[in-house]
């Protein structure tokens, strides 16, 4: 007979086992990796792998998302005459929240999955195992160098997402809506504080970090064979996220409480 | 007999309840050869990552020059491993990165070589194993399986290792091919005078690399002795093996208790 408390027992067992091994490898991956050799090559190819090759998808994300910000604030707002607040509404929507939960989603889809891709086949081809055998540590040479550039090229994402998005909602504002230049520039940095941006940049940092992790970890644990690794890739994308949106809800809450 | 470079006793490793070694002794005399052979699962692989430290059995000892490697720090299995090379089955060569890279990649890695002499020396290298100074800056998807496995033994040599491991060293290559990497084996370690343990189930690579052989089964090595006496070893086991017999003791989801 199926026993539910015991399927229940297990599901519990299992997750927290596996967000054990997680936080684990992430400590071990951090620590080991600020201990060196640090492999600048590396950590430069991980940098323009995710900041330079991710700028194309994330900046078009960011300039439909502010145009569309736009276009919906100005209808909902419209019914209220409170059409000038549009401007206000995409600055802090764009900076605060969309700016880096939709480059962390789509940094997620295209890095994170390309990183497990890539450890899962050096797993399954043993070429994690022949570093190990070449007195290389592959969580200096392969992990660290991912999660930390993960953590710094986010938020350079995301700063240039805001430029964009913010650009895309003056587009429709000025030569859709008819608002003036000026009074959309002006009414953008009216109410915009630099707590905004912040929040938004370091929201990034922990994303970029969260992306790595979740992409380094599958990959670097992979099943077997082609399977192993497509089976990983695709529990990347999804456990970062899940852990995105969960991690965008934390971090909220702790600026939102100051 | 010379005295033992790897010492392993006791070595037992399971996965869950599918116990893939257990107890087993094998001793690798310095300066030679010895070859592990036994059908597929019977646990040779995992043998091989107990001894380089990339798995860790569940009892047992593995000695290299008579110091522990089981539960030892991080760092003395980095430095015993700096006695170590590997060649992998697939080569397991790292894509990303040129053949000269490399092959001198765990030179450099120990800082063992200035990066501005690592290309002179990879030529060097590949030279031994009959690649062209060519071949250096290739890729490795650019090169065919044999030529991979050839950059692949430059890797393992480079550092002129005191021990270097073999994993299927002629899997997935035809015979004239296997034949060559058999011999540069053969040659490379003589030359470099290291002690070699390579685990196969090739018979044609056994007799032409070894100088002693050990039979792996049911977790345990049943038989080790010379490799001229393979065909006289009086066990039906071993006799089965090597005539690739279908019929006999060893007998497929029926493993022997005893030899």
């Amino acid at each position: 007979m199926i026993n539910p408390f015991r399927i229940v027992g297990h599901g519990v067992l299992g997750a927290c086992e596996t967000v054990g091994e997680i936080v684990l490898f992430a400590f071990r991956a951090v620590a080991r990796g600020l201990a060196g050799p640090y492999y600048l090559h590396q950590i430069w190819r991980q940098m323009v792998d995710i900041g330079y090759y991710s700028l194309p998808v994330v900046g078009l994300t960011a300039i439909f998302t502010g145009m569309v910000l736009a276009l919906q604030s100005y209808t909902g707002f419209s019914r209220f005459e409170a059409e000038s607040a549009i401007a206000t509404i995409v600055v802090l929507s764009m900076t605060r929240e969309l700016g880096p939960v939709l480059a962390g989603l789509m940094v997620a889809g295209r890095v994170g999955a390309s990183m497990a891709a890539e450890l899962g086949t050096m797993r399954v081809t043993e070429q994690i195992d022949a570093l190990s055998t070449l007195s290389t540590d592959p969580m200096k040479y392969l992990i660290f160098p991912r999660l930390l550039a993960g953590m710094l090229m986010l938020p350079l994402l995301v700063l240039i997402a805001d430029v964009i998005g913010v650009m895309g909602g003056y587009l429709v504002g000025v030569f859709k809506l008819g608002f003036g230049p000026v009074e959309y520039i002006n009414r953008t940095f009216e109410f915009l504080q630099a707590e905004d941006v912040i929040s938004g940049l370091v929201k990034a940092a922990v994303f970029g970090f969260l992306v790595a992790l979740m992409g380094c970890y599958q990959g670097y644990n992979s099943g077997r064979g082609a399977q192993g690794v497509g089976t990983a890739t695709t529990r990347a994308v999804v456990s970062a996220s899940i852990l995105i949106l969960t991690a965008n809800y934390i971090v909220t809450e702790i600026f939102f409480s100051r | 007999m010379s005295r033992a470079k790897i010492e392993i006793s006791g070595l037992s490793k399971s996965f869950g309840s599918k116990k893939v070694l257990r107890s087993l002794d094998l001793d690798v005399p310095e300066g030679q050869s010895v070859v592990v052979i036994g059908g597929s699962g019977t646990g040779k692989s995992v043998l091989l990552k107990c001894v380089l430290g990339l798995m860790e059995p569940d009892a047992g000892s593995i000695r290299i020059d008579g110091e522990e490697m089981v539960g030892a720090s991080r760092l003395t299995v980095e430095q015993l491993r700096r006695k170590f090379g590997m060649l992998f089955q697939g080569a397991a060569l790292f894509d990303s990165i040129p053949v000269w890279e490399n092959v001198t990649f765990g030179l450099l890695a120990t800082g063992r070589i200035e990066r501005r002499d690592a290309r002179e020396k990879a030529v060097e290298t590949l030279a031994r194993v009959g690649l062209p100074a060519e071949t250096a800056n290739l890729f490795p998807a650019e090169l065919s399986g044999g030529m991979q496995k050839r950059v692949g033994l430059a890797r393992a040599i480079a550092a002129e290792p005191e021990i270097i491991f073999f994993d299927e060293p002629t899997t997935g290559l035809d015979p004239i091919m296997a034949d060559v990497i058999n011999d540069l084996i053969r040659d490379c370690v003589k030359e470099l005078g290291a002690t070699a343990l390579s685990i196969t189930h090739d018979m044609a690579s056994v007799r032409k690399i070894a100088d002693r052989v050990a039979m792996l089964y049911d977790g345990r090595i049943i038989w080790e002795g010379p490799v001229a006496d393979i065909e006289n070893s009086g066990n039906a086991y071993v006799d089965q093996f090597i005539h690739g017999h279908a019929h006999g003791p060893i007998q497929f989801g029926q493993p022997a208790r005893s030899a």
